[in-house]
């Protein structure tokens, strides 16, 4: 493992949300990642990826985004960030944003950028080839898989596999585990009556559950179940899965 | 109609009606998904059916032309009607020739599209629904929810209270102890209905399916009233849109695969009825084809749009969909509700109405309908470019400010730091306290808290640990 890993010029893409609302998950990533032999370089200059702007329809403003994006990350072995949706945005909607915006240079330099990206959990399973990374979380934990990581970057049960792997988890399955908690990006602004009575559903099914933590892929995701669940004043922690499995012996958790 | 936020939060407080459709939603569910992962050989299927519609839609006046020549070739008679108005008008002077005062229809989708049935009344003419959702949704002068289940937002209680107020009214009267038990509400359907069957000349239909090479239309239905249509009287008219069009014959084998399983959870339907024209003493004598465009060739032009086109209205994208799941058909403002609805209806009838600038942003994009497509429609992709489309359209201004602004923010580390700035600042006034609520994010702060901001960005940190300048270069540097 680690002879590939310290082989590797890895980039950690942040994603602007985790840099600014969330600096404990990326932290959590390098702690991790380092953890595992692997030396992680983050680029300061790196900014967004765009998405919130091409879901709300402007595709064509997220065009100067996707060439910074390119010029900072291209070169990389592998680019990790620890959020499906900005993954599942550079690999599915970046092609397409260059090609509205008719630059044949900057699509063929997407096209060699892309496929280095990865979430962290593909990364840590795909690429290293581990499922245990020495965590230890002795806590009754249930898992959200979010929608972009399941049905846009298909990573399968990778999650499930790294969660089993850790010391001391009880993990508990989350009913209707695949059905999206209403999030959305802007549509929980758009739509902020219906997102929240998902959000409600989904933040119903964490409390049976009975589970400590609940943890998911994406902070977006999180921030939402959450800001419910502290509405209805639930002691449920909300973590994402780079910090349990960063989490060790050490650590009072 | 106004715009869907607004239909949604009046959805959403029906709470009789919510689980209804979370009860009938899931079940169907799991009866596809269930009949789906029984074959093993699904996702070629799929990618079958989805080459078959591409090629008709690539294709398609060649194959409309085919058609037509078919089915005259037959006996048929084939009309041709751009939009909504000139489909009704040619169906109400078929039927007015005929000298009749009522037909019998079955269910379909383009006849609902048009307004058929409205414009039949205007000119006197009685159009009675015969599949049993859809004559609930007509007897409760009540608007179809669901393209397979128009009735789906009703249970078996509120059902049998429409059937014993209104049958009277309109033919066969409901038996007085009728209870809400299903068999005894299909049976007071059925008596209804054998009336009005055996009385009537005239029939309207749709079709699922026009295939080309043998003029052959295809309805598939579970049932039996449209088989009683489709045979029983004299007169027949299909009203079909363009894109219902299949080449060949053998397309029908991969259609009539994906269709059931995706849309009633069966492996088959009940009711396959096929016509292909006139046959002596068989069937209705006289066969009328009515193809509408209604806004499909427009649609055709996009080729990214266009895939909507190769919709079956299996209504499975309905049934997985968390949104229509809370919110029911009604709130989509048209006959196509659900995901597919919030693309084809922008795209059939632009983006001006509230309502239609307002369906691409119906879904939180979370990818539930692509996966049940049995054509494999890439609704979420045709969302974002719609969206885009509401955009430059001058939709919405003070979102397109604060977009600018972002755009501009987030493509320059230094500006992303100052900003950031803001956050941390707010994280150190707000401290570990719960932030209940801001002006101005009163959709989000409603019913939710807000994370409150940590006061130093991931950037700054590493910053400070990377003070050797390790990795990375400096806060804000870069090309
Ligand atoms: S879009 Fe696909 S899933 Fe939805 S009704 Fe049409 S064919 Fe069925």
């Amino acid at each position: 493992m680690s002879a590939v890993a310290a082989d590797l010029r890895v980039a950690l893409f942040a994603t602007c949300f985790n840099d600014t609302m969330w600096p404990g998950t990326p932290k959590a990533v390098v702690r991790l990642l380092e953890r595992l032999g692997v030396r992680v370089e983050f680029p300061m200059a790196q900014t967004c990826c765009g998405q919130m702007l091409t879901n709300t329809g402007y595709a064509r403003r997220a065009a100067p985004l996707v060439e910074h994006f390119v010029d900072v990350f291209e070169g990389y072995d592998a680019v990790i960030a620890p959020s499906g949706s900005c993954v599942g945005s550079v690999r599915e909607q970046h092609p397409m944003i260059t090609r509205l915006a008719g630059d044949p240079d900057l699509e063929s330099r997407v096209e060699a950028v892309r496929p280095t990206v990865f979430e962290l959990s593909e990364f840590l399973v795909d690429v290293l080839g581990v499922t245990d990374v020495g965590a230890y979380f002795p806590h009754r934990v249930t898992y959200h898989p979010t929608c972009h990581s399941l049905r846009m970057l298909r990573v399968g049960d990778r999650p499930l596999q790294l969660l089993r792997a850790v010391r001391g988890i009880e993990l508990v399955e989350l009913p209707g585990a695949e059905e999206c908690c209403g999030f959305g990006g802007t549509f929980a602004l758009k739509n902020a009556d219906v997102s929240v009575a998902m959000g409600q559903d989904k933040a119903d099914h964490v409390l049976e559950t009975g589970a400590e933590v609940l943890v998911t892929g994406d902070n977006s995701c999180l921030a939402h179940i959450g800001g419910i669940l502290g509405r209805r004043g639930s002691t449920v922690r909300r973590l994402h899965l780079a910090e349990v499995l960063a989490s060790t012996e050490g650590d009072v958790a | 109609m106004p715009a869907f936020p607004a239909s949604a939060r009046s959805a959403l407080a029906k709470t009789q009606q919510r689980a209804n459709l979370r009860g009938a939603t899931h079940t169907i569910r799991a009866k596809r998904a269930q009949v789906v992962a029984e074959v093993p050989e699904w996702e070629a299927l799929r990618v079958a059916g989805a080459d078959a519609k591409d090629e008709a839609l690539t294709h398609l006046a060649d194959y409309l032309e085919q058609l037509e020549e078919s089915l005259t070739a037959r006996g048929a008679a084939v009309h041709w009607a751009r939009d909504a108005e000139e489909a009704n008008r040619i169906v109400v002077d078929l039927v007015r020739a005929k000298g009749v005062d009522e037909v019998v229809k079955v269910k379909s989708m383009a006849t609902q599209e048009i307004e058929l049935n409205e414009a039949l009344e205007a000119a006197g003419i009685g159009a009675w629904e015969t599949d049993l959702a859809e004559l609930i949704v007509q007897l409760g002068h009540d608007r179809p929810s669901h393209i397979l289940v128009p009735a789906i937002h009703k249970n078996r209680s509120e059902i049998r209270d429409i059937f014993t107020s209104e049958m009277g009214k309109v033919g066969r009267p409901a038996p007085d102890d009728l209870t809400d038990e299903p068999a005894r509400l299909a049976e007071a359907a059925r008596l209804h209905l054998r009336e009005k069957f055996l009385r009537a000349k005239v029939a309207v239909s749709g079709a699922n399916f026009a295939v080309a090479d043998t003029g052959t239309l295809v309805v598939v239905e579970s049932e039996g009233n449209g088989r009683m249509c489709l045979t029983l009287p004299e007169t027949l008219i299909s009203v079909v849109g363009i894109e219902k069009v299949l080449p060949t014959w053998g397309d029908l084998g991969v259609m009539l695969q994906l269709l059931p399983r995706s849309s009633t959870g069966e492996r088959m339907n009940p009711y396959t009825t096929m016509w292909t024209g006139v046959h002596d003493d068989d069937g209705p004598q006289e066969v009328h084809v009515v193809l509408v465009d209604n806004g499909r060739s427009h649609v055709l032009a996009d080729p990214v749009g266009r895939q909507a086109l190769r919709c079956i209205r299996c209504s499975a994208c309905l049934n997985v969909c968390p949104v229509y799941e809370r919110t029911g058909g009604h709130a989509y403002g048209s006959v196509y509700p659900g995901p597919i609805g919030a693309v084809l209806n922008p795209q059939l009838r632009g983006t001006t109405s509230e309502i239609d600038a307002s369906l691409p942003y119906a879904s939180s994009l979370c990818g539930a309908c692509f996966d049940a497509c049995p054509v494999r429609i890439d609704i979420p992709e045709l969302l974002v470019q719609l969206r885009g489309t509401v955009v430059e359209q001058g939709g919405h201004r003070a979102e397109s400010a604060a977009m600018r602004a972002a755009a501009w923010v987030l493509s320059d580390p230094k500006r992303l730091a100052i900003a950031q700035r803001g956050a941390t600042l707010a994280g150190r006034i707000v401290g570990d306290r719960t932030v209940r609520r801001v002006p101005g994010l009163g959709g989000w702060t409603d019913a939710r808290d807000l994370p409150t901001p940590p006061t130093e960005t991931f950037r700054q940190w590493w910053a400070r640990e990377h003070a050797d300048g390790h990795a990375g270069d400096e806060q804000g540097g870069g090309r």
